[in-house]
């Protein structure tokens, strides 16, 4: 069957032969036309005179466009609260569009995008988590507050407690492929858009708004994107709109591409966090109460800012039981580019949050930081005793963690290693090693419930090939090629036959984005159903030819089996054309058992969790605080794999970008709130020698105990956060140096990490 | 004047402005739209080529590379890496068979940049795909590709053969016509391999007037090793430069590794890494530190001068208008120079702080020394205090550490995006510790650690 067998991504010829199409690649008319933004140059304030002659006089410019000449809606959000596509006078941070150039070439709109004269009266500006704390600068009124038990007295009353505050810094994406889109007119004022998208279905609704039509006369297309990463969830937006905006103004078609630069300083990145901590433990290190304080930086718009801080609580627990917390949550608003969606979603910060506890609390008791945490661990699926609780009062069912970190102590030689590394460190003066395994617990689902959607459409034609479309977009990730081995398997033939198609609002309506880890779950249970409706027509055809019950037909090996008689596929297709059978079917899945109330904190926002577990080793220089990560074991939960070759890249690609997220990556801005690590230049994200030299990554054997896609389990998100086991080995590492606790804040760079070791050796 | 060059087999002559890029105009002009624009900067890979002439193939930064750089030369693109009849590469299938590719929007320019690396028989993977970023794979099965295709044939249509040309009137065939071009235009821009100059063009947005390129000027792209030094012209490569340097000053070597990329050290010249006079180039600390001297010209006037004494001041340095750098000399031996290269990234980064040190121990006590810094003031600068602090000294750590003490008389260095001034100067301070633990024979690089 081909579910579970290891094949290659659908586009892999494509992409190493370059015949891959991206946005840009697009062959447009000769007509076309190309935008770029003007941006603000402050972080606050407002505009007092715009002068535009220099850009409207600008060689090959054609048009200039300002908020005021917008026909319809200036909404890009994707949220509640608006967020203007252009300024309309005010600006909010340093890069937020004003103004758009319509260019004959995308050089010349970036040339005339320069040449705007500007004056603003400028207002102190709102930058940092202090700044907007004082100013009282939040979205929603006042902090979110989850809690179970009473974690105040629970702290009061253990024999110990530790005090901790931890800076986590944000993320830019990085896709390699940089936000674009394009907008081809149509007759009667319709638009195509073609947009590197993760949502499809906004770019189309906010498009239809923006140019006064329903969401009939916008189809919006996407064939795949160069890496998304949550990146894509929102902040194409601007990009599809303004194109179509000008496409509809210009009656040309029209095509935006960011500059790399452009690209970072305008669109959103993970958010930043401090998390501060009171815990309240036992002489073993076993969590009586925590009370967390999670403060967000959320930029200058809501975006998607609710749901990350929302999923930054709902992982404050990770895999540990924690039967006193409290957890308190401001989402702030800065002068600062928006905090968006990024792979995780608000879950790495939480749970790098939690994980930091453990490591301050094993280092209070002076324990092997690995005990501490299994001491801590939920209780194991079908063991003894009552099901334990989130959090959130919901349910761990499936917890698996107990037995993944005994094979991963075993396979990684954990505990051998670790007292190697204890002799090493004695006889290395300068530098130094570390090594940590910290585990995953993920919930899968979006916590938005209706968004647990998904729609597909089947066609087998004629001649026994198959069209599948569904409403999810492949960014890399190997979606298309899981959901077709789905459908493949759905009617016993080999996955070739089935024809990949671009994700189009024309084929599936009223998609969600495809983020959450949720891709292959909905679609894949979508497409299954749409597969199993054709299906059931042609079973019912053959075995009342057959004179049998439909239940006794079987879909294998590219056969029908009816009886004791085996009928090519093909044949049986031309014979059901030929008998006026439908061969088209649409197909539709919504997640079940999920109920979710975010303002009290309660319910089960997750279908089941994803887990995994990491164990990382790594090197320190004590004398500049470079280092390095060494090796690193990988045990991770995929269920049932629906691909184990696509799984493991998730999991691989998803623990080296943790790890860059909480190594390398730093986002500096300056007092003015300028981004200063604007381009590969100065942001760094992991290059091929950052891998870990050993780089062992196994598929944990399991299946999902819900009902999903043959078992398997999302597998999206989940790995990043492996990349918290590299954080933990570089604190290990650090704490070889002294006896102080190392306190290493995100991104562990080589500054943070000097730093550091001047603390714990002080 | 016409461009001409062969493109993916195919001869092409172009008529365009000096400072078209490759890169676009493969994508706007020819439609081979298999190149990306990732990053616009030479920072990514995502537009890497092959560009073969009499000296091999190698791989460069499309983006960054101007048509007229090209003239006399052949290119591939991911296009021309599949033969005529579309049999993949052995790179191109290794990369299916090994899951290489996820969002894809990288694998084209890492696909060149291993069939470069395959065509030459390089087997140091993480060197060849430094210059390529991956966001998607962890780059574990990129790795794992470039592995398993080792030892299979390079394809027959690897094979290039540039078209012969007649000289461009902008691109110099020898020093004496650069020196000739340059008196007459003392305002024009030189670009030797453009990894620079190519910025001010793709970001900067600027006009650039007058242009010469340089890479036609073959004889200043020559290497003479004497009995003592070694002559290094200007229009050297830091990617030919580096063979030699792994046998004279290995420590050198490793840092000019780590130098940019294999795209960027292909097209960097030392001579441009110098002249640009910018206070964290990594070249000019080892040079200053090995008392190198550089060889300017202007006209058929020439005079020589130390290596440090070039750079004045931030954005100024002595250099008269027109005058441009012919050549650099080093001593042919220095067994006690390292150069410590920091940075966030080990590859492909631009140094906070990059230290460079010789020092002479004779009879137990500082005989020479010579300390220079790049990252730590307006210009790369020697340390003067400091070497005075050890020389005539006793190698000891007591020493040391007195002399660790003087780095900020010697600096004050700046904050910003690379590193705090904290930060620079106290990982100066350590890099002297670090030298004297090295020349002790203690461990001291983060590299050579096994796990």
């Amino acid at each position: 069957m081909s579910v579970s067998k290891p094949l290659p991504h659908d586009a892999a010829a494509l992409h190493v032969t370059g015949q891959a199409r991206y946005i840009d690649d697009l062959p447009l008319p000769k007509n076309a036309l190309h935008l770029a933004f003007g941006t603000s140059a402050i972080a606050r304030g407002t505009i007092t005179s715009l002068d535009l002659d220099a850009v409207r006089t600008a060689e090959g410019v054609v048009a200039v466009l300002t908020a005021e000449d917008l026909p319809h809606h200036n909404d890009v959000s994707p949220s509640p609260s608006p967020e203007p596509l252009l300024s309309e006078g005010s600006v909010h941070f340093v890069g937020q569009p004003i103004f758009l150039v319509v260019a004959e070439t995308h050089l010349l709109a970036r040339k005339a995008a320069k040449l705007a004269r500007i004056d603003y009266d400028e207002h102190p500006a709102i930058l940092t988590i202090d700044q907007a704390m004082d100013a009282k600068s939040h979205f929603e009124d006042g902090p979110r507050i989850y809690q179970k038990g009473d974690a105040a007295s629970a702290i009061e009353n253990a024999a110990h407690k530790v005090h901790g505050v931890f800076e986590i810094g944000g993320q830019e994406h990085f896709y390699l492929e940089g936000q674009a889109a394009a907008a081809l007119p149509q007759e009667g004022g319709d638009m195509v858009v073609h947009s590197s998208t993760q949502h499809p279905t906004e770019i189309q609704h906010k498009v239809a708004e923006a140019l006064g039509v329903p969401m009939n006369a916008v189809r919006c297309e996407v064939r795949r994107m160069g890496g998304g990463f949550g990146g894509k969830e929102s902040q194409g937006n601007h990009l599809a709109v303004s194109c179509a905006v000008a496409a509809a103004l210009t009656g040309r078609p029209c095509s935006m591409r960011y500059d790399r630069d452009d690209d970072m300083i305008i669109t959103g990145k993970r958010h930043d966090f401090r998390i501060s901590y009171t815990v309240g433990f036992d002489d073993a290190g076993r969590i009586e109460g925590v009370d967390f304080l999670q403060l967000c930086r959320c930029g200058w718009s809501m975006d998607l800012s609710l749901p990350v801080a929302d999923r930054a609580m709902l992982h404050a627990d990770n895999a540990y039981n924690l039967p006193n917390i409290r957890i308190e949550s401001h989402r702030l608003k800065t002068n600062t580019q928006s905090g968006t969606a990024f792979r995780g979603f608000g879950g790495p910060q939480g749970m790098v949050g939690i994980e930091r506890v453990l490591d301050h609390v094993a280092h209070a008791v002076g324990r092997d930081p690995l005990e501490v945490r299994r001491d801590n661990y939920y209780r194991a699926m079908d063991s003894d005793g009552p099901v334990q609780t989130t959090p959130y009062h919901m349910p761990v069912e499936d917890f698996i963690l107990h037995d993944m970190t005994d094979a991963l102590v075993a396979s990684s030689n954990y505990v051998a290693r670790r007292a190697h590394i204890k002799d090493w460190n004695a006889n290395n003066p300068i530098l130094k090693k570390g090594i940590a395994l910290t585990p995953v617990k993920f919930g899968i689902s979006f916590t938005l419930t209706h968004l647990n959607q998904a729609g597909a459409l089947v066609h087998v034609y004629q001649d026994g090939s198959i069209h599948m479309n569904h409403g999810g977009t492949e960014m890399g990730q190997g979606l298309f090629q899981k959901v077709a081995q789905v459908a493949a398997a759905r009617f016993g033939v080999d996955v070739s036959r089935v024809k990949i198609t671009a994700t189009d609002t024309g084929k599936v309506p009223n998609t969600s984005a495809t983020a959450a880890s949720s891709g292959s779950d909905l679609n894949g249970m979508a497409v299954k159903a749409a597969c199993d409706t054709i299906r059931a027509r042609l079973a019912d055809f053959v075995a009342e030819r057959a004179g049998l019950d439909a239940s006794e037909v079987r879909f294998e090996d590219g056969q029908v089996i009816v009886g004791t008689e085996s009928h090519a596929f093909d044949a049986v297709i031309a014979d059901a054309y030929m008998n006026r059978i439908s061969l088209s079917a649409t197909g539709f899945y919504k997640t079940p058992k999920i109920v979710w109330d975010r303002i009290k904190g309660t319910g089960r926002p997750f279908f089941y969790f994803a887990y995994g577990a990491a164990v990382t080793e790594v090197v320190i220089d004590t004398l500049t605080g470079e280092n390095r990560i060494l090796r690193a074991d990988i045990l991770h939960d995929a269920g049932a794999s629906l691909n184990p070759a696509l799984d493991i890249g998730q999991v691989e690609g998803g623990y080296v970008q943790g790890a860059g997220w909480l190594t390398t990556e730093e986002l500096v801005w300056d007092d003015a709130g300028r981004l200063r690590t604007h381009a590969p230049s100065t942001y760094k994200i992991p290059a091929c020698s950052d891998r870990p030299d050993i780089f062992n990554v196994a598929l944990w054997d399991g299946e999902n105990r819900e009902d999903t896609i043959y078992r398997s389990k999302a597998v999206g998100e989940p790995p990043l956060m492996l990349g918290i086991s590299a954080l933990m080995a570089l604190s290990d590492a650090v704490g070889a140096c002294g006896e102080g606790y190392p306190a290493l804040d995100a991104p562990a760079t080589a500054e943070t990490i000097l730093m550091a070791v001047n603390r714990v050796s002080e | 004047m016409t461009i001409k060059f062969s493109l993916n087999g195919e001869t092409v002559a172009v008529d365009t402005a000096p400072t078209v890029t490759l890169l676009d105009w493969l994508r706007e002009n020819r439609g081979l739209t298999g190149t990306k624009e990732g990053c616009n900067e030479g920072d990514c890979g995502a537009c890497t080529v092959m560009i073969t002439d009499e000296n091999g193939a190698r791989a460069l930064n499309a983006c960054i590379l101007f048509l007229p750089q090209l003239h006399g030369k052949s290119v591939r693109t991911v296009e021309g890496m599949s033969g005529p009849d579309g049999a993949m590469h052995p790179v191109q299938s290794a990369m299916v068979e090994k899951h290489g590719s996820q969002c894809g929007f990288c694998t084209p320019g890492f696909v060149v940049s291993m069939a470069v690396g395959h065509l030459n028989g390089r087997t140091d993977h993480d060197n060849v795909v430094a210059g390529n970023l991956c966001r998607c794979t962890g780059y574990a099965p990129i790795v794992r590709a470039a592995e398993a295709a080792e030892g299979a044939d390079v394809p027959t249509w690897m094979t290039d053969e540039a078209p012969s040309v007649e000289a461009l009137g902008y691109a110099p065939e020898t020093a004496d016509e650069l020196a000739t071009w340059y008196e007459a235009h003392p305002k024009g821009t030189l670009i030797a391999g453009a990894t620079d100059v190519g910025l001010w063009v793709t970001k900067g947005l600027k006009d650039l007037g007058d242009v010469a390129f340089l890479n036609r000027c073959r004889d200043l792209q020559s290497i003479s090793v004497g009995d003592d030094t070694i002559n290094i012209g200007a229009g050297v490569t830091m990617a030919t430069l580096l063979p030699l340097l792994r046998e004279t000053h290995p420590s050198y070597a490793e840092m000019v590794r780590r130098y940019g990329s294999e795209q960027v050290r292909q097209a960097a010249t030392i001579g441009g890494n110098v002249a640009n006079g910018s206070p964290i180039g990594d070249n000019p600390p080892a040079l200053i530190a090995l008392k190198a001297t550089m060889d300017l010209r202007k006209g058929d006037s020439r005079r020589t001068i130390l290596v440090e004494d070039f750079f004045l001041e931030y954005g100024k340095q002595d250099r008269a208008p027109g005058e441009f750098v012919e050549g650099i000399t080093i001593p042919k031996s220095a067994p006690n120079l390292r150069c410590y290269k920091i940075s966030k990234r080990f590859d492909q980064d631009i140094s906070a702080v990059c230290g460079c040190f010789d020092v002479t121990v004779a009879g137990g006590v500082v005989a020479d020394v010579r300390v220079a810094f790049g990252g730590m003031a307006g210009t790369p600068m020697r340390a003067k205090n400091v070497e005075d602090a050890l020389l005539g000294q006793p190698w000891t750590q007591a020493t040391i550490e007195q002399a660790m003490a003087k780095f900020e008389q010697d600096f004050t260095p700046m904050s910003d995006m690379r590193a705090s001034a904290d930060y620079r100067l106290q990982t100066a301070q350590n890099m002297l510790q670090r030298y004297f633990l090295e020349l002790s024979g203690e461990s001291v690089s983060v590299l050579e650690v096994q796990p």
